[in-house]
């Protein structure tokens, strides 16, 4: 298979970000969104194409999908040791080329109505591009440091793009938090990355995940207090994707991102760069597989699990229609991260690991249309609480129709896309771990009661006073909802268990129509109750949130998370531990050079009387001095 | 060689010559004073030299060869710093020290 167009892909975003960028003054705002869109489109047109070639034509061979790597010696330190740049094409990498360029093309063309007046217009558009360069540098990444290097530069673009409103404080402080955490638990990753090259000496992936290599089969060749060191550093890699992707307990950032540009919330926030982390764990899945049987996947299966009820339950509670959608990405990041965790490597067995990457596939079809149409009703009522929304299903029938196309698909209603995947994380989590299963149908419930709750809330109920009369979006704006709506529809008929596999061999999925049916029917009855709760305005909810009386106050807190983390950083450790070092730092070690300084100051002023411009001064020290060394020398010099 | 005075007490003589100078090269509270001040230096040194070559080496001339050499470059040097001296004067209408104090801090 000819790759040699594949690493275009990235850079063509990578030069309309220079382009946009250096020139961002002289470019006409009308012409930079569509150098975005088509810098874009080419992109996307490569990406298909290079679907098609694999999947269709020559990446099978004798019935297994092929790797196809291209790549350089960027940095040489050993020969063993050294890190590579280039392009690796696997089913998977494939598969987040498509997610990648489908929405991120769809948001483009969206925020050329969306942004449109804006100030930083051809800003805008510029850091869209650098996200999508990186995210596709990301995803097909070769080695562990390319990965690493180009996960940082996604996590850049996600910190300018969520402080894009850059004069609105709280914008500010969601970046900069942002920011910070997933930085915090990169650190992790990065352990992880140097202790697998310390003890495997490589970073290829390739080599990594073999299953007959030498990093898998010799796990056990070192230790540290009781675990495999290659499953201590599988674990801190982990921690590494649990930021990126808001898992349980790094999970703060992600309703706070919601302050940047909706479009970029569609994008970065709900289907791209959040699922890096579970695209992470996919990519070394042989790894976590079979290092100390499979250790660091439960860990992995557990915290996703956990993330997922977690989530939902927060986002029953919560008014703002963007931070409900923040909450349920991060719910259902959760489920995709107990489908790797409960997934088993060869043919059936792997249905986890091709149900998640399903999900991650829909998810993104479906959340990015919720986030788009959420954006599209943020525009025409300038709010984005709950309580300014009603009745609007009159006023915009096509955002209406494409949201109700997604709440059911996120619901698990067959036969949108949602339910395909769900159904499949359902039976991988069934045949695994029983306790993971309840927890993933009771998510499920939980999950279309929310969306429903806020679907009912937006789109019917009575009319609210609104200032101007609200009307339905652009085309621009309608366009990406209507083909996002039909992606969610369609979506889940693609045979994914053909073409995604752990072993890479591809086997025939079918529905399990008990589970299914377990599953869809948990769907309606949080459907139903979201109907019976908010079709009409009534005092139902009220009553039942006083009932929950201070577990409602908790979970509308978010369990008090934020909290927590301030009180451990200000408290502990910034008055504990930080305070302290900073104080040494200030008073004794600068304290030291400043006191050098001022010292040699005061001195000089003492002393700099003496150079008084009088040439006798001079003079006459010099005699003394002269007389000084010739009685040192006559008398007292003795040899 | 003089009779009935030895090189001690011409040596005497010259110390003494030569630290009057610098005393009056320290005090002097004007230029020209402190210019013959200096010369006084310069004499002592070429009395020294003489003296020397005549007591010590009296089949030689290098001595008195240059104490001519230092009478002429003196000579010279007074010129040249009388000049500046006059110049100092047209600048700033004295030749006292304590005007000419602004090369310091």
């Amino acid at each position: 298979m000819n790759i040699s167009y594949i690493p275009l892909i990235p850079l063509v975003p990578l030069a309309v970000f220079l382009l946009l960028g250096i020139f961002n003054k002289k470019i006409k705002p009308s012409v930079s969104g569509y150098i975005g869109v088509i810098g874009l489109s080419i992109s996307t047109v490569l990406s298909l194409n290079a679907a098609y070639q694999y999947f269709f034509i020559s990446g099978k061979v004798d019935g297994v999908y092929q790797t196809f790597v291209d790549k350089t010696v960027w940095m040489h330190f050993t020969d063993s040791l050294h890190i590579d740049m280039g392009v690796l094409l696997d089913p998977i990498s494939i598969m987040m080329l498509l997610v990648v360029s489908i929405v991120s093309l769809m948001v483009h063309i969206y925020s050329r109505g969306y942004m449109k007046g804006d100030d930083g217009y051809t800003k805008f558009f510029a850091f869209l591009s650098l996200f999508s360069f990186s995210m596709y540098g990301l995803v097909l990444a070769t080695n562990l440091f390319q990965i690493y290097i180009f996960w940082e530069l996604v996590g850049v673009s996600s910190y300018l793009l969520i402080g894009y409103y850059y004069t609105k404080p709280s914008a500010v402080a969601a970046a900069k938090k942002a920011f910070i955490v997933t930085r915090f638990a990169d650190l992790g990753f990065l352990i992880g990355i140097l202790i697998i090259g310390y003890y495997t000496g490589t970073f290829d992936f390739e080599t990594l995940n073999n299953p007959e290599g030498n990093v898998i089969l010799n796990w056990a060749s070192s230790s540290f207090m009781g675990l495999s060191v290659i499953t201590w550093a599988l674990i801190l890699i982990f921690i590494g994707g649990a930021g990126k992707s808001a898992m349980f307990p790094l999970h703060i950032w992600l309703p706070d991102a919601m302050e940047g540009p909706t479009p970029v919330s569609a994008l970065i926030h709900a289907a791209t760069m959040v699922v890096a982390g579970v695209f992470l764990v996919a990519r070394l899945f042989p790894m976590y597989y079979f290092v100390e049987n499979g250790f660091a996947l439960n860990i992995v299966a557990y915290v996703g699990a956990f993330s997922a009820l977690l989530a939902a339950i927060i986002a029953i509670t919560q008014t703002d229609i963007k931070r409900v959608l923040a909450f349920s990405t991060m719910s259902q990041l959760g489920y995709m991260m107990l489908a790797l965790g409960v997934s088993g490597y060869d043919g059936h067995d792997g249905v986890g690991y091709m149900a998640s990457m399903f999900h991650l596939f829909t998810h993104a079809m479906f959340k990015a249309l919720l986030f788009l149409g959420a954006g599209s009703i943020i525009h025409a009522v300038h709010s984005n609480y709950l309580k300014d929304m009603g009745g609007l299903r009159k006023y915009m029938p096509i955002t209406h129709i494409t949201f109700l196309i997604a709440a059911l698909a996120i619901s698990g209603v067959p036969p949108f896309a949602g339910f395909w995947s769900k159904d499949e994380i359902l039976v991988a989590a069934y045949e695994h771990n029983k306790l993971i299963y309840y927890v993933g149908v009771f998510v499920a419930g939980l999950t279309a009661f929310y969306i429903f709750r806020i679907y009912f809330g937006i789109f019917w109920g009575k009319d609210k006073k609104y200032e101007h009369k609200p009307k339905e979006s652009p085309w621009s704006m309608t366009f990406p909802l209507i083909v996002l709506a039909i992606l969610s529809v369609v979506g889940g008929f693609i045979p994914f268990s053909e073409f995604i596999a752990a072993d890479k061999v591809g086997f025939t999925a079918h529905l399990n129509y008990p589970l299914a049916a377990i599953a869809v029917s948990v769907g309606l009855i949080g459907i139903i109750l979201a109907w019976i709760f908010y079709k009409k305005e009534n005092s139902l909810s009220d009553t039942y949130a006083k009932a929950f009386g201070p577990f409602y106050k908790w979970a509308y807190d978010k369990f008090y998370f934020d909290e927590i983390y301030l009180f451990v950083t200000k408290k502990i450790l910034f008055k504990r531990v930080s305070g302290p070092i900073a104080k040494f730092d200030k008073k004794i070690v600068d304290g030291t050079m400043v006191g050098i300084g001022n010292t040699t100051v005061l001195g000089s002023r003492k002393i700099k009387g003496l150079q008084s411009g009088r040439v006798q001064d001079y003079a006459f020290s010099f005699v003394i001095g002269v007389v000084i060394i010739a009685i040192v020398f006559i008398y007292l010099w003795t040899v | 060689m003089i009779s009935g005075i030895s090189i001690y007490e011409i040596l005497t003589v010259t110390s003494l010559l030569f630290f009057i100078g610098i005393y009056g090269f320290i005090t002097r509270k004007n230029l020209i004073s402190i210019l013959i001040s200096v010369e006084i230096i310069l004499n002592a040194s070429v009395i020294n030299f003489v003296v020397i070559n005549k007591y010590l080496y009296p089949d030689m001339l290098q001595g008195v060869i240059f104490s001519i050499f230092i009478i002429a470059v003196a000579a010279a040097e007074t010129a040249l710093a009388v000049s500046i001296i006059i110049n100092l004067y047209r600048q700033i209408n004295s030749v006292e020290v304590k005007d000419t104090e602004i090369m310091k801090y």
